[in-house]
């Protein structure tokens, strides 16, 4: 069928896809220590002054503590609201399941511009208050939500409900269980949903820009920065430093979703 | 347990009062208990979504004048986009010299762009799908986090990344003037919709990967036996078996990247120029600078339902021909 000497065809198309990915995400890091201005070939020295004025830059920092602000608060409220609808869905016979679902998953399929509009005209001419870090926070949540729940059903839906059901005939309430049975068994599920809405409420850009006022966000700050020339290459930095840490998040939770991975036989041989 | 109390003599039960008859029923029955569950979720997604779109959806009846806005009924702002107007363009900065309805214009260019976008994200992530589901044996989840890791960064510096690679003095000028093989640089690659288009392909890479994966992984192997053992070629084999079964995957794949695309921001913003303006721009710009709130409302209203209409038909079309195949 295949000469024995040939290379398979997919790996070398695999091998393009992977340098299409990488290579324009790849340039940041490789510019950010270059010796000039001008993000061109070809590179001059290596220099270490552009992350110097990285940290030094105050408007910086500020940015990045609102992003640190804005995505703990929402990844935490996210990840309660999540769970609880996916254990509403998963454990209970709910009429209007469909409904109630499409629902929560819609800000997924709608364009977060509308989003962000809708969102503006109910602060602004419904409670007639000044945008703020708490309306980006609520746009967050927003669209946080329904990756929060998707995780948190899948996780409840992983492990034998029957765990619960005992611990109730064993004479438990329903806090008790939750605190004692689901709870711990659903933890690497939340760990991935409060990572996962970080993620998604640290890089999100066009709800914060309609309903950031005087704050910014990190992306927001980015964004305006992107406009300066001189400030070009203290961008670069800032977001050779945002792929180092996302590198290291991706690879932490992998090594968490393992975890709970091999957890799960060994729960499941006990009970059996 | 129902059966239970069901089973005993009714007179063994002495009736309730009804409050605690219905506390009772109220504590017991699934559903109840269920939507008390979800309720603060429900409530949150009401307050935040539900709301406001109905909201938006009221402000675009009505008009702007100057600070505050006339809560009179309206279908003016309706008209203004299907209505033919040099006004708009002029607005938006752009060069029209004939008089079109312009913001339905840029809205069918925002749906070509995303539309080949789409094409151009499943067409390049389809192969890399394959490969993943049927010649990598093992180290599988190290090559779905190698294709994941680049859409953990940001977004915001994915799309720029594509601004120093095609700009004036950007990666490509730069570099084929230092090795001679221009002696100027290049204009036409920054500013236009292509460059929109291939920025979006890399932009949205691993949200079509993951659905085809999926899609691919789930066939049954023994069926593409089966075609090999009843003679089918390779190309057959993919055709008819393959390719039919992932279709889901594509399908949602297709949707995945189409629907957010349409309305994206930033993308047209930063390599887009004004050639490649998009009808987020147009709505963003109606809402800020154009002091315009209800006409932008209006016409994120008519590009919500342009969506929706084409994403039904889209599916109507996609499960007819599926029915039509079961039927051979």
């Amino acid at each position: 069928m295949k000469r024995p000497s040939s290379v398979d065809p997919m790996v070398g198309y695999a091998l393009f896809y992977l340098v299409f990915l990488y290579g324009p995400v790849l340039l940041l890091p490789l510019f950010s220590f270059n010796d000039s201005i001008f993000v061109a070939f070809p590179l001059k020295g290596l220099t270490f002054q552009w992350y110097a004025q990285m940290v030094e830059n105050d408007a910086l920092i500020h940015a990045l503590g609102n992003s640190l602000k804005v995505g703990i608060s929402a990844s935490i409220i996210s990840t309660i609201l999540g769970i609880l609808a996916a254990k509403a869905m998963t454990r209970f016979r709910l009429p209007g399941r469909g409904v109630v679902s499409g629902m929560i998953l819609l800000p997924l399929v709608i364009p977060s511009i509308i989003l962000g509009i809708a969102l503006l005209v109910l602060v602004l001419n419904v409670f007639k208050i000044d945008p703020s870090l708490y309306t980006i926070i609520a746009g967050h949540v927003l669209i946080c939500v329904p990756f929060s729940m998707l995780v948190m059903m899948s996780r409840l839906e992983g492990f034998d409900k029957n765990l619960e059901e005992a611990s109730a005939d064993l004479g438990e309430n329903s806090w008790q269980t939750f605190w004692r049975i689901t709870f711990p068994l659903a933890m690497p599920g939340i760990v991935a949903s409060v990572l996962l809405c970080f993620t998604t409420s640290f890089d999100e850009f066009l709800l914060a820009f309609f309903l950031a006022g005087n704050e910014a966000t990190l992306p927001l700050f980015i964004f305006s920065q992107l406009r300066l020339p001189s400030q070009l290459p203290s961008v670069l930095a800032l977001g050779s430093c945002i792929l180092g840490v996302s590198f290291l998040v991706v690879f932490l939770s992998e090594r968490l979703r393992r975890i709970g991975l091999q957890k799960k036989p060994a729960a499941s041989a006990e009970a059996t | 347990m129902v059966s239970a109390s069901e089973s005993l003599p009714s007179q063994a039960l002495p009736p309730l009062p009804t409050g605690q008859r219905l506390r009772a029923w109220f504590y017991r029955n699934e559903a109840v208990r269920g939507y008390l569950l979800l309720s603060p979720t429900l409530l949150v997604m009401i307050g935040l979504m539900i709301v406001p779109l109905v909201g938006m959806v009221g402000l675009s009846f009505f008009t702007q004048t100057y600070v505050s806005i006339d809560y009179t009924f309206t279908l003016n702002n309706y008209w203004t986009i299907f209505e033919p107007s040099d006004k708009a363009a002029h607005f938006l900065g752009i060069p029209f010299y004939l008089k079109k309805p312009i913001y339905l214009l840029l809205l069918f260019k925002s749906i070509l762009v995303s539309l080949a976008a789409t094409t151009a994200v499943v067409v390049l992530a389809y192969p890399m799908a394959y490969f993943l589901a049927f010649r990598v044996k093992r180290h599988k989840m190290a090559w779905l986090i190698l294709i994941t890791v680049p859409f953990w960064t940001s977004y915001l510096l994915r799309v720029f990344a594509w601004k120093i690679i095609l700009g004036f003095n950007g990666v490509i000028n730069s570099g084929l003037v230092s090795l001679g093989i221009i002696d100027k640089p290049l204009e036409f690659l920054l500013y236009n919709p292509f460059a929109v288009v291939i920025t979006l392909a890399h932009a949205w890479a691993a949200v079509a990967i993951l659905p085809i994966y999926v899609s691919l992984e789930k066939i049954d192997r023994s069926l593409l036996e089966a075609a090999t053992d009843l003679g089918d070629g390779h190309l057959e084999r993919f055709l008819r078996i393959t390719l039919p079964l992932s279709l889901p995957g594509v399908i949602a794949a297709s949707l995945l990247v189409f629907i957010p695309t349409v309305g994206d921001y930033i993308t047209p913003t930063l390599v887009g120029g004004t050639d490649g303006i998009m009808i987020g721009n147009v709505v963003q710009s109606l809402f800020s600078k154009g002091n315009n709130a209800p006409l932008a409302a209006a016409v994120s209203v008519v590009s919500m339902m342009t969506i929706t209409i084409m994403v039904c038909l889209f599916l109507w079309f996609v499960g007819r021909g599926r029915l039509s195949r079961r039927e051979i």
